[in-house]
């Protein structure tokens, strides 16, 4: 049997290279199929990957929450214009929510930095330390402030990669410098390691951390004291993020009195449902993409089986003969069968090749990041067999079927 | 000892739309082994249906037919496939050589479908091609070949599985009178020398010449089986 395969397997390979034109186009669907789930797959699995790590940069389980809007005579400002969240808030929460591993919060304003000659306006967070450590943030050079500087308003600042850029000389040490926020000098104790763009595209190194009651009582000139921009809360497990949110709601809507058919004055976004956001979108991408290719083997797969029908009739007198020096019927099935595969599969590999060109070519040329995974490659190349052990089963079938004495005559 | 064919009583009878064609008529024969029999008739005197019946390509729609005592009347298609692999060989008027495969491959085929090795396929098809005087030509290809060369190969494929029978249908139809006389002179030699039974179809008088016994077939019966040719009693297939 063995012996068999091989020989057949030569033989369609033989055959193929004997009309190389005709088994190229016929192979043509196969390998754009699979060359276009290959390359697509690979840049969309690039793109999400980016998405995740863009996400990540947000910290590990964040739990953000934003004030609610203001409303004056039925004209809503925008979010988080509302000054309804306070520092207690956030004190309050982490002492009721045992699921929370700590809460932060922070205020920002966009103001001009000055060192030396140079300045550049920049976005100021007023922040408790708490704030770091749920967002991840480390440090390039020097470290952190802390409480007590939160708590003596000390002028310190936390700089972030872009700001360097910006106001310093490149190879030049920021920590230990004075910058000025809005005249007020500040000493600078810390850089920011890079964090790169936010999912949504923003600039998260160009930021300056300062303690939050600093900012309150010597930059920002704050009339209502206390109320914050936005809290962040972390929990250890993620699985814990919709409890922990769901807690959140609670505390806070019987803290702000908020009777039961009231909205709430407040946004609660977890890192989970950001990243769902992302992944939806890259879903549907994929789901189209597979349509594509769907369509694309299926067209492939009808032009191999059109190529054997032909090749059946062509070969009627050879099947004849074949059936005359005693081939049963397995013996025609299995040689149109491994026939089909042999285009399919050659196809499939001409497929894969393409495809992970194509997707090596565009992180070349548009830069954008691929993943080649090699579960994409078994499941197009597995998928190019099945095309053609389907629609090589009705010629193979066919021809197994002929009569040798009405074979033999066929001119 | 079975004799090698017997026919009994064998009716083929086709259905062309409403009408139906009755292309043997209760023919019977009988044929020993080691024979040399030429089968003669004009066109649709049923002498192709008979060949296809004695091939195993067809079956009787009525009575017996007998080859090497295996009732072959009952068969599957599969199971003839395997008696025609096993027993028979074939030689067609039109060689019938698959086109584009080398020589050595023609001669192969028979054993490709007995599931031997590549190895003893070679060895065995290339020893076929040296009895009908082919060596050294083992990787022509059939356009390669004159006429004659290729009824060669063809005779190699047929004889490559030592069958009990040879059926060789219109042989030398298509060759020119040299060819057609080494043709038959190797049919000859097979069936002297190694006694291997020779079933021969022709219209041709000096190509039935060279068989031992000539059965004449008209209107799907046997009008006259006669022996030409005095001939030293059959010789058993060896083995």
């Amino acid at each position: 049997m063995s012996a068999f395969v091989w020989l057949t397997i030569l033989t369609a390979l033989r055959i193929l290279a004997r009309n190389r034109m005709r088994a190229g186009l016929t192979m043509l669907g196969i390998v754009i199929g699979v060359a276009a789930v290959i390359a697509m797959v690979s840049i969309g699995e690039g793109a999400k990957r980016a998405v995740q790590a863009q996400i990540a940069t947000m910290g590990t389980n964040v739990i953000v929450i934003f004030p609610g809007v203001t409303s004056a005579s039925g004209v809503r400002g925008s979010q988080g214009s509302a000054m309804t969240l306070t520092v207690s808030d956030a004190l309050d929460l982490k002492k009721r929510i045992p699921l929370l591993a700590d809460t932060g919060w922070a205020k920002r304003d966009v103001m001009q930095i000055i060192y030396g000659n140079r300045n550049w306006n920049g976005p100021i967070n007023g922040i408790s330390p708490s704030y770091l450590t749920i967002r991840d943030w480390s440090f390039t050079s020097g470290g952190p402030f802390t409480q007590t500087d939160l708590e003596s308003a000390a002028r310190v600042a936390l700089i972030g990669q872009t700001i360097v850029g910006n106001l310093f000389e490149p190879g030049e040490e920021p920590v230990g410098a004075v910058i000025r926020i809005k005249n007020v000098p500040f000493h600078v104790i810390g850089v920011l390691a890079p964090k790169g763009q936010s999912a949504q595209g923003a600039d998260q190194d160009d930021v300056i951390f300062i303690p939050f009651s600093t900012a309150e009582r010597k930059v920002f000139g704050t009339s209502f004291i206390g109320s914050v921009g936005a809290m962040f809360g972390s929990t250890d497990q993620v699985e814990d993020l919709p409890m922990a949110a769901e807690q959140i709601r609670e505390v806070l809507r019987s803290r702000h009195r908020i009777q039961t058919e009231q909205e709430d004055d407040f946004t609660i976004r977890t890192q989970v449902d950001i990243g769902k956001v992302q992944e939806g979108t890259s879903e549907t991408l994929t789901m189209m993409l597979f349509a594509i290719a769907s369509v694309s083997l299926l067209v492939g797969g009808i032009g191999i089986m059109n190529i054997l029908l032909v090749s059946v009739t062509e070969r009627t007198r050879e099947i004849g003969v074949r059936m005359a020096v005693g081939a049963k019927r397995r013996h025609i099935m299995m040689q149109f069968l491994i026939e089909a595969m042999t285009l399919s599969l050659v196809g499939g590999l001409l497929g894969i090749v393409l495809g992970v060109a194509g997707a090596k070519l565009t992180t070349l040329i548009a830069g954008w990041p691929t993943i080649i995974s090699g579960n994409v490659i078994l499941l197009a190349f597995s998928f190019s067999l099945v095309v053609g052990l389907f629609f090589g089963l009705y010629p193979a079938n066919k021809a197994a079927r002929l009569n040798p004495i009405e074979a033999l005559r066929y001119e | 000892m079975n004799p090698l064919i017997e026919c009994e009583d064998v009716w083929k009878i086709y259905r062309v739309g409403d009408m139906e064609v009755h292309a043997l008529r209760g023919l019977s024969l009988t044929i020993e082994q080691g024979e040399f029999v030429a089968i003669m008739g004009s066109s649709g005197s049923g002498k192709s249906t008979l060949m296809n019946i004695l091939g195993c390509l067809d079956q009787p729609t009525k009575g017996r037919y007998r080859l090497n005592g295996i009732e072959a009347g009952n068969l599957k298609p599969d199971q003839l496939a395997g008696i025609r692999n096993q027993q028979i060989g074939f030689v067609f008027q039109s060689f019938n050589l698959i086109p584009r495969t080398s020589a050595l491959e023609n001669a192969q085929l028979p054993l490709f479908y007995r599931g031997l090795s590549l190895k003893e396929q070679r060895a065995q098809a290339a020893a076929a091609l040296g009895r009908v005087g082919l060596q050294g030509r083992e990787h022509h290809y059939p356009t390669q070949l004159s006429g004659g060369q290729q009824q060669r190969v063809a005779i190699a494929r047929a004889l490559v599985t030592s069958p009990s029978l040879l059926l060789a249908d219109e042989p030398t139809g298509n060759l020119d009178t040299q060819s057609s006389q080494e043709i038959m002179k190797i049919l000859e030699t097979l069936n002297r020398d190694e006694g291997i039974t020779i079933i021969l179809v022709t219209h041709e008088v000096d190509v039935a010449a060279f068989a031992a016994r000539e059965i004449v077939i008209k209107d799907g019966q046997v009008l006259s089986d006669r022996v030409t040719k005095e001939r030293p009693t059959a010789i058993p297939v060896g083995g």
